[in-house]
């Protein structure tokens, strides 16, 4: 089980400068989704600020090994053996345990094992795209996978998606809740992709690529890439006359 | 100069993509052996949580009218005492057979997404006063470039409704409805608007 101490004050506000706005018409699928009016902006209420504990013991040894978790045995999907880690951190820049990390991408043609999915590159028989894992006492995560392919995608009628990875996050309230997608240094296609330039602020941009990590490579096996993901920070209660709920 | 403040931005939201369900559903993509389950799948209770069986099911429409087939919605909800089960609830220990948290994709074919839960209770807000009995929502999709938060309300809690300091917050009274649930029996249909003449209230939580 997990042991952080219950923290029981409000998320700080979002900056809603720095996230994408809901319309972003050169991204053509947010033009019918996105809402039109004004958000009710409310401080957390106990709603926001609790949320579920994932316990360690509901994943299984190969959650985070995307190169064995689909592979049939005795073999492994083909590409770039990579090692991604990081740690999940809040806006007060600790780590967050016990985080729920999930993520899932394409294989290393850029093609998703997914129904819908009609890009011509191939399937790989050995390659799912998805995996979890939950953070430690400390908030470090890592997983092992196959860096993921570009690929193209109906917008306009030349647009490709940089290499990424999805991530999706559960910290310790239901209002971090964050979804989010890992691009990786170097990448050109990065500055041309309708999705990531819905993100208004330059820098918010360059906090979700990572960097290659040389210094975490496995020898003869693997390189490694690094990524933070930072989850809202959270008031502290110290300096309440009294505690809420109280 | 001042010494700096030190604090981390939070990481950009990026859109959940048309592909979601392989990360958070995938048994439900058709990616089998992976993950037993799908987590947050199946009912919200088991034999012994106390409260009353609901169901909650709706759809999730864009502003053309068209539901949405390829959203991700969770929900989070206090327990049937209005407790939840979490280590930042400080008011006692919530019913031990109550998660209160579920996740389901909306159907591939017609969108429509159901949750089986049971009503949770009133919940208390600051200054003595008292939320009434919700469930919270979290929706994802294609399109969607950060997750959108709203909340389900009962439609039998008029009076509570009506003390709700959260649904006071919204100025525009006409809106008040759209987090109303409709009931049928057992049965509460809420369904999300995204754009139009009935766009959902969202919040910024
Ligand atoms: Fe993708």
């Amino acid at each position: 089980m997990t042991n952080f101490q219950p923290e029981t004050g409000g998320f700080f506000a979002r900056d809603r400068e720095m996230h994408p706005p809901a319309y972003t018409p050169w991204y053509k699928t947010s033009v019918l989704r996105s809402p039109q009016r004004a958000l009710i902006s409310l401080e957390g209420t106990k709603s926001e600020i609790t949320g579920p504990v994932f316990g360690h013991n509901m994943l299984n040894e190969l959650d985070n090994d995307l190169i064995l978790n689909y592979a049939k045995p005795g073999e492994m999907p083909i590409g770039q053996r990579i090692l991604v880690h990081g740690r999940v951190l809040d806006e007060r820049g600790g780590g967050v345990p016990g985080a729920l990390v999930e993520f899932w991408q394409a294989n290393a043609g850029g093609r998703y094992r997914h129904k819908k999915e009609t890009y011509l590159a191939p399937l790989d028989p050995n390659f799912g795209g998805v995996g979890r894992t939950i953070t430690d006492e400390n908030g470090y995560y890592w997983f092992k996978t196959i860096k993921p392919g570009p690929y193209p995608w109906p917008n306009g009628v030349n647009d490709w998606r940089p290499a990424h990875i999805h991530f999706s996050i559960f910290g310790h309230g239901f209002a971090q809740r964050l979804i989010t997608q890992m691009y990786f240094e170097g990448d050109p296609l990065i500055w041309m992709c309708p999705i990531v330039k819905t993100i208004p602020d330059e820098e918010a941009i360059k906090r979700l690529v990572a960097p290659l990590d040389m210094n975490n490579t496995i020898p003869h096996d693997m390189r490694a890439y690094k990524f933070d993901i930072v989850l809202r920070g959270r008031r502290s209660t110290l300096f309440e006359n009294r505690k809420e709920g109280n | 100069m001042v010494q700096p403040l030190g604090y981390l931005k939070e990481s950009a939201s990026q859109t959940a993509g048309p592909y979601v369900h392989i990360g958070c559903t995938p048994n439900f993509s058709g990616i089998e052996g992976v993950f037993e389950t799908d987590l947050g799948s199946g009912p919200l209770y088991n034999d012994k949580t106390k409260g009353e069986r609901i169901t909650v099911r709706g759809f999730v429409i864009d502003g053309s009218g068209t539901p949405l087939k390829d959203a991700l919605i969770e929900i989070w909800q206090a327990d049937a005492d209005g407790l939840y089960n979490s280590p930042s609830e400080t008011r006692g220990s919530a019913d031990p057979n109550f998660l209160g948290w579920g996740r389901t994709p909306g159907d591939m074919s017609t969108g429509e997404f159901v949750f089986e839960t049971i009503k949770p209770g009133k919940v208390p807000f600051k200054g003595g006063r008292w939320m009434a009995p919700h469930i919270t929502f979290w929706v994802v999709a294609r399109g969607i470039n950060i997750g959108l938060q709203t909340r389900m309300y009962f439609p039998e809690e008029e009076e509570a409704n009506a003390a709700d300091p959260v649904l006071g917050r919204i100025e525009h009274r006409v809106r008040v409805p759209t987090l109303i649930a409709k009931k049928d029996g057992n049965t509460y249909t809420f369904n999300i608007n995204l754009q139009g003449e009935n766009e959902t209230v969202f919040f910024d939580i």
